[in-house]
């Protein structure tokens, strides 16, 4: 394809793509989403461009089979969506697709068996679905719908057109205006205003002329969060275009994304968007003949959880270690190489196209005051409908666990959702009688309790709420638990994750994560006073106050909402030796209840001890001197004899 | 003068407290030298006058408070301003120096000077796991900042991450780069290093000119 040479040829070469879109051809959408691919969905779409060409369906079938990104309805993976049918198909093996294409594609009908159902009703296409339904679908608008590889399908759905506007229409002083009168804060955690933050580096370069530079931080690495992967795996072209608009509000011609090598799909579409955007003239020198000039280019992160601090962040594209250093001076103001640079979260810059596009006034309209806009949260836990969900800010817990979500699977009961991810707080369910003393939070002020719903599922999901219920937005991971999850043991794994990832600098961090680890490992063995409670609540005011950057900072907050909202449970840890919630293997036993256990042997032949002795058909017992309560017998008991005490 | 200095970019004597009492810093000066000069106890581990403060044993952690908003910041790397309030031994700093030098006892319980300062704030004993009853070293990277900034061959390096975080010299192996100039053992604040210094510099008796090329 030839550079377009202004903004005209783009909107050009855009009807002539809308127009060889025929609506009458039949499309076929495989989503090689994380979950999917896993599902196996890779055989699927293999399995669909075989039958297709066997049927002899080749030009009537276009693109062959389009791979899209992330659907998000993660738990009924892998998903295959057909247009213009608009059907919808779930949990669809390679086996399956056979009666696909021989029903809904050559006749035209909806295969029953693999539609969502849901409390007995059947839903023939996506956007009936409650989990769709309820969703408000700006940032994921084109994910899983368009090829991420295709720049061509991108330019269809409108890719770049904002940039267009920006570049012919807008002075870079009012890009800045709009963005920040549009209320947009950073997606990434910390959700500083981005406009305040670019009218910083734009002033500081303007005052020292020279480089200025930009990063789009992918650098994605809470437990259960996919949100960034999402977006750069699915719609590469949203990332590029707002990171150029942002460029060219700032004036800066160079640009990175830094991506973890853990996500070589999005390392690949990214570079893929790339290297078809400068070929398009849409990045690299004079951008749509309009003389200014911006490039992209990829920094692949090994991994370390804290080089997605923005400071931390620099020094591992500078190529030095990555640790945090000291702020101010912000990297706005001194980044890289010591020059203005503007670090955003990749759905940060994703937002900024349809901002340019539909105004201020628009994006304002969604959400609530002080949060505007939609927020990605990947849903996970122990809910039924686990996913990728986008939600206007503001939209109470309740309303995404329970009705996007769908409530509990099997018998359990909600007990906290954790947000934020290892540096969020858990928030309970039921909001519970706490102290008053308990209700003054250390580092980001926690108002009187009048100003918190009495139950949870009204707790409205945005920066500020949040932050009153002793939580953080973060990056938008939401891990759903239920009376099953013992919050002992819920702050014992993030405070693991988070001292594996600590980078080693300052000591409370270095030290203090592992010391509060070891009181942590003292309650869930039944040992340990009830001072130690106090001990190590004081222990964690330390760690946040003493520690440098966001990692140390947040790091005792899962420790300290647990103590506010789950005391009694620690008490039953250290007074009673037991563990409520049947989760910590030092204080709990298995037993077999002889009045439920059929004898079906099941249990005693897969035991890893082998301890479980027992005839055919009469009740088994447990040698629980020997048992290491790893669990496998009462996921296999067929009629739930196996008790946890 | 550090980059970091010259963005404070102040021309002018800065007034504040220090608890309670009015103090004045000179242009460039951190809280923790202005403190040093007006003779308030701020204890440091990891602090030299000879190289550029990097803020990891947070034993120098102030209280400050400006207006209604109160933080606790290391003092040896941020800048005072005007009106700031000031406080070295607020229950919340000592807070964290009193966790902090517990938790010292128990990863380099080898070292008396640490032994003496945590008794100075009335922490003797410790609730932590001693892993290495020998090791004297808390990692606070004065050996490898002089190395680098002030002699300039970089043979100290940090290996590993987090926990596991250790002192070492490139590569691990003994390193042609040390001239055994000594400047590690002398800002060391613990003495740890006049015992690893043969480690870093390997047997000087087998060294060649080649080495020394870098």
């Amino acid at each position: 394809m030839e550079r377009l040479e202004s903004a005209a040829a783009l909107e050009g070469l855009r009807t002539r793509l809308v127009k060889a879109q025929d609506p009458k051809l039949l499309v076929v959408r495989v989503c090689l989403g994380p979950g999917c691919l896993a599902q196996g969905a890779g055989k699927v779409a293999r399995a669909f461009r075989a039958e297709l060409r066997k049927k002899g369906l080749k030009g009537k079938v276009q693109p062959l089979v389009k791979e899209t990104g992330c659907h998000g309805f993660c738990k009924q993976a892998p998903l295959v969506s057909l247009s213009p049918s608009d059907l919808f198909y779930v949990q669809v093996s390679p086996d399956d697709v056979r009666e696909i294409v021989e029903t809904s594609l050559v006749k035209g009908r909806a295969v029953d068996r693999l539609l969502y159902g849901e409390n007995g009703t059947r839903y023939r296409s996506a956007s009936e679905i409650p989990f769709y339904r309820l969703q408000e679908k700006i940032i994921l608008k084109n994910v899983g719908v368009i090829d991420p590889l295709s720049i061509e399908d991108a330019l269809a759905a409108g890719a770049y057109r904002s940039l267009a506007k920006a570049l012919t229409e807008i002075s870079p002083e009012d890009v800045i205006n709009t963005v920040s009168l549009s209320g947009l804060r950073g997606r990434g955690g910390g959700g500083f205003p981005t406009g305040r933050k670019w009218r910083r580096a734009r002033d500081y370069a303007q005052e020292n002329p020279g480089p200025v530079y930009l990063i789009g931080n992918g650098d994605e690495g809470d437990p259960g969060a996919f949100m960034d992967r999402a977006i750069m795996e699915g719609d590469p072209h949203a990332v590029l275009e707002g990171m150029t608009i942002g460029a060219y509000a700032i004036g800066a011609q160079q640009g990175f994304i830094y991506v973890r090598d853990e996500y070589p799909i999005a390392v690949r579409q990214l570079n893929e968007a790339i290297h078809q955007a400068r070929a398009l003239g849409l990045l690299g020198n004079n951008i749509l003949g309009s003389g200014f000039a911006f490039d992209i280019q990829i920094s692949r992160g090994a991994g370390a959880f804290v080089c997605g601090e923005e400071t931390a962040l620099i020094a591992s594209i500078e190529g030095r270690v990555g640790e945090p250093v000291t702020r101010p001076p912000y990297p706005a103001q001194q980044g890289l190489w010591n020059r203005p640079t503007i670090i955003n979260n990749v759905e940060t810059w994703a937002n900024v196209p349809h901002i340019i596009e539909k105004g201020a006034k628009w994006y304002t309209g969604l959400g609530v005051p002080h949060s505007t806009g939609t927020k990605i949260f990947s849903l996970v836990g122990k809910v039924k409908n686990t996913g990728l969900v986008e939600v206007p800010m503001g939209i109470t817990l309740g309303r995404i666990v329970e009705d996007i979500g769908g409530g509990v699977p099997g018998q359990g009961r909600f007990k906290a959702v954790q947000t934020g991810g290892p540096s969020g707080g858990l928030i309970p369910y039921q909001f519970k009688d706490v102290p008053p003393e308990e209700m003054k939070l250390t580092k980001f002020g926690l108002r009187p309790r009048g100003f918190l719903p009495t139950e949870l599922k009204d707790l409205p999901v945005d920066f500020d709420s949040l932050l009153q219920a002793g939580s953080i937005m973060g990056s938008g991971g939401m891990i759903v638990m239920d009376d099953h999850d013992c919050v002992v043991d819920v702050a014992k794994y993030f405070l693991r994750f988070l001292q594996e990832e600590s980078c080693g600098k300052c000591l409370p961090c270095r030290l203090g994560l592992k010391g509060m680890q070891e009181f942590l490992d003292r309650f869930s063995k039944g040992q340990g006073h009830p001072e130690d409670i106090d001990e190590l609540k004081s222990l964690a005011q330390a760690v946040a106050d003493g520690s440098l950057c966001g990692l140390g900072g947040t790091a005792p907050n899962p420790v300290l909402t647990s103590i506010r909202f789950f005391r009694d449970e620690y008490l039953a840890h250290i007074m009673e030796h037991r563990c409520p919630a049947g989760v910590c293997k030092d204080l709990i036993t298995y037993r077999i209840d002889p009045e439920l256990c059929n004898g079906c042997t099941l249990c005693a032949r897969n035991c890893p001890q082998e301890c479980i002795s027992g005839k055919k058909k009469k009740a088994h017992a447990i040698n629980s001197g020997a048992c290491i309560r790893c669990g496998v017998c009462r996921d296999l008991c067929p009629v739930d004899a196996v008790k946890v005490e | 003068m550090s980059p970091e200095k010259e963005l404070i970019g102040a021309t002018e004597f800065i007034d504040f407290t220090i608890n309670g009492r009015p103090v004045q810093a000179r242009p460039g000066w951190t809280i923790l030298e202005t403190a040093r000069q007006h003779h308030f106890n701020i204890p440091t581990l990891c602090y030299h006058p000879a190289v550029r403060p990097w803020g990891s044993c947070r034993l120098c952690v102030v209280e400050v408070r400006y207006g209604k908003r109160s933080k606790v910041l290391p003092s040896c790397l941020n800048p005072p301003i005007r009106e700031l309030e000031v406080f070295t031994d607020s229950d919340r700093v000592l807070n964290v120096r009193r966790w902090v030098l517990e938790m010292l006892l128990a990863d380099c319980p080898g070292s008396r000077e640490i032994r003496d300062l945590a008794r100075q704030y009335g922490v003797t004993s410790t609730r932590f796991t001693v892993t290495n009853p020998e090791e004297e070293c808390l990692r606070c990277g004065l050996c490898v900042a002089v190395c680098t900034e002030v002699v300039g061959v970089q043979a100290l390096t940090f290996g590993s991450r987090g926990v596991s975080k250790q002192l070492d010299t490139p590569y691990r192996v003994p390193n042609n780069a040390c001239v055994s100039c000594g400047c590690c053992v002398t800002v060391c604040p613990t003495g740890a290093m006049g015992h690893r210094i043969d480690q870093v510099r390997g047997d000087i008796s087998r060294r060649t000119g080649r080495g020394y090329a870098h």
